[in-house]
């Protein structure tokens, strides 16, 4: 078993399914019992999120404040790099300004690979430093949750898919009018005639949902099953038993955990750049005419 | 999976982060890349102009060198010229000084000569008084006889 669980193993090593079911609970502010509650937090979502939003605010805020027209450094080339992306995507896909929606899916670009990035971090070794401040401060390690991929916590990619379905309502407000927008969500996309205006309401509402919905449930599934395997590679490396069966096991484990993070590498960067493009198609979406 | 208010919480910190992006991040970094991209453009067409101004400045070299050449050719005819004027008049004036020194040599040795017949002149007439008295031998008033010598003088000329 990982390293932090030798209190716990002392007392009985955690089985396979106890090990991930720890590791898949959230640090709440409360027991959530039903599958929606509204008063719950989950705290250690909200933390690493904000706290990799503001790392990834300060590093490019570092970044604009010493940009100059002169000599670019290593760092901020490499920031310009990214803007610069940001910015050839959005102006292919947004018609109109661009001054909030560029920096807009530069932020959701940076920010959602940190959060990814997060998943490359030996699995217990957040979590374990978790437990020992909790045991420290006087409660149960066993009790200790921690998840420290937010992207793979459904509330933050559908909140973050929600936020992109709040600005495509207001830039279809904003472009088309109001008038303009109730125009196309009645004759949009079969046609206008009063037998299809609820069809076509009902189509709308049906893309706007399907839009959300698959925005916020592509990132975390892709996120939720990476961090998944890395806890099956973990029990792989965990069932060294001095063995030969076990050691063959543990190898596999090594060989595995490498492979899979390597992989994980190209994820964790396709599953930003995914999010922002969608990001812009939706928003883009929004400034045209059906 | 459970959802809770997480999903609010997560909503609102993604529009205050866009927010301070647009605000504070992407404005100063489009500013330097713009400001760079010009920079690079007037770079490149100062250096294309100072290559044409090379390229013209090497030209005027070229021209002036012609010039120079040509003038310095133009000056050594001159100077050539001026000298052989200076060398023949400094001839033309040896010449002339030579002539008249010659002549003043020979109107000196002229005069001189003239001099000497005369004082020859004289002295042939007192001898020929000396042996005239000698073969008279009588002295001979030279008062009384000087029409007589001065006729004598006049046909020894």
């Amino acid at each position: 078993m990982a390293t932090g669980h030798e209190a716990a193993a002392a007392e009985h090593a955690p089985t396979a399914s106890e090990y991930i079911v720890h590791h898949l609970t959230h640090l709440k502010s409360a027991q959530q019992t039903s599958l929606v509650d509204w008063s719950v937090f989950h705290v250690d979502t909200l933390f690493w999120s904000v706290s990799l939003g503001l790392l990834a605010i300060f590093l490019f805020s570092r970044a604009a404040s010493k940009a100059t027209a002169g000599v670019p450094g290593r760092f901020q080339a490499a920031v310009e790099i990214i803007v610069e992306m940001v910015d050839s995507q959005a102006k292919s896909i947004i018609h109109g300004d661009r001054s909030f929606i560029a920096p807009l899916a530069l932020t959701v670009f940076v920010w959602i690979f940190f959060m990814n990035a997060m998943d490359l971090l030996p699995l217990d070794l957040l979590p374990n430093v978790w437990g020992w401040i909790y045991g420290a401060a006087g409660h149960d390690p066993h009790h200790a949750y921690m998840r420290v991929v937010p992207t793979a916590d459904l509330n933050a990619t559908l909140g973050m898919s929600l936020g992109v379905l709040i600005l495509c309502l207001y830039y279809s407000v904003k472009i088309k009018g109001i008038g303009g927008w109730m125009h196309e969500l009645f004759t949009a996309p079969f046609g206008s005639h009063p037998v299809l205006y609820p069809i076509n309401f009902a189509m709308q509402l049906i893309e706007f949902v399907a839009k959300t919905v698959s925005h916020g449930m592509r990132l975390f599934g892709n996120m939720y099953a990476g961090e998944l395997i890395f806890m099956l590679i973990a029990l792989m490396g965990a069932a060294w038993a001095g063995t030969l069966g076990s050691g063959l096991l543990w190898i596999g484990g090594v060989l595995a955990g490498a492979i899979w993070a390597i992989f994980h590498i190209l994820i964790i960067t396709l599953q930003a750049f995914i999010f922002m493009m969608l990001t812009l198609v939706y928003i883009g979406q929004a400034h045209e005419s059906h | 999976m459970n959802l809770n208010a997480t999903l609010f919480a997560q909503l609102v910190v993604f529009l205050i982060l866009a927010w301070f992006t647009m605000k504070f991040v992407w404005p100063p970094i489009m500013k330097a890349l713009d400001d760079r991209a010009k920079k690079i453009a007037d770079g490149l067409a100062a250096a294309d102009k100072a290559k044409t101004d090379l390229a013209l400045a090497e030209k005027k070299v070229v021209d002036e060198l012609r010039k120079a050449r040509e003038s310095a050719g133009e000056f050594r005819t001159a100077a050539e010229k001026q000298g052989a004027t200076i060398v023949d008049e400094a001839r033309a004036e040896a010449a002339r000084i030579i002539a008249a020194a010659r002549e003043a040599a020979e109107k000196e040795a002229g005069a001189a000569a003239q001099r000497a017949k005369e004082a020859l002149r004289d002295q042939v007439a007192q001898l020929a008084v000396a042996g005239a008295s000698q073969i008279l031998r009588r002295e001979i008033n030279p008062q009384v006889h000087a029409d007589l010598l001065a006729n004598l003088k006049q046909e020894l000329k």
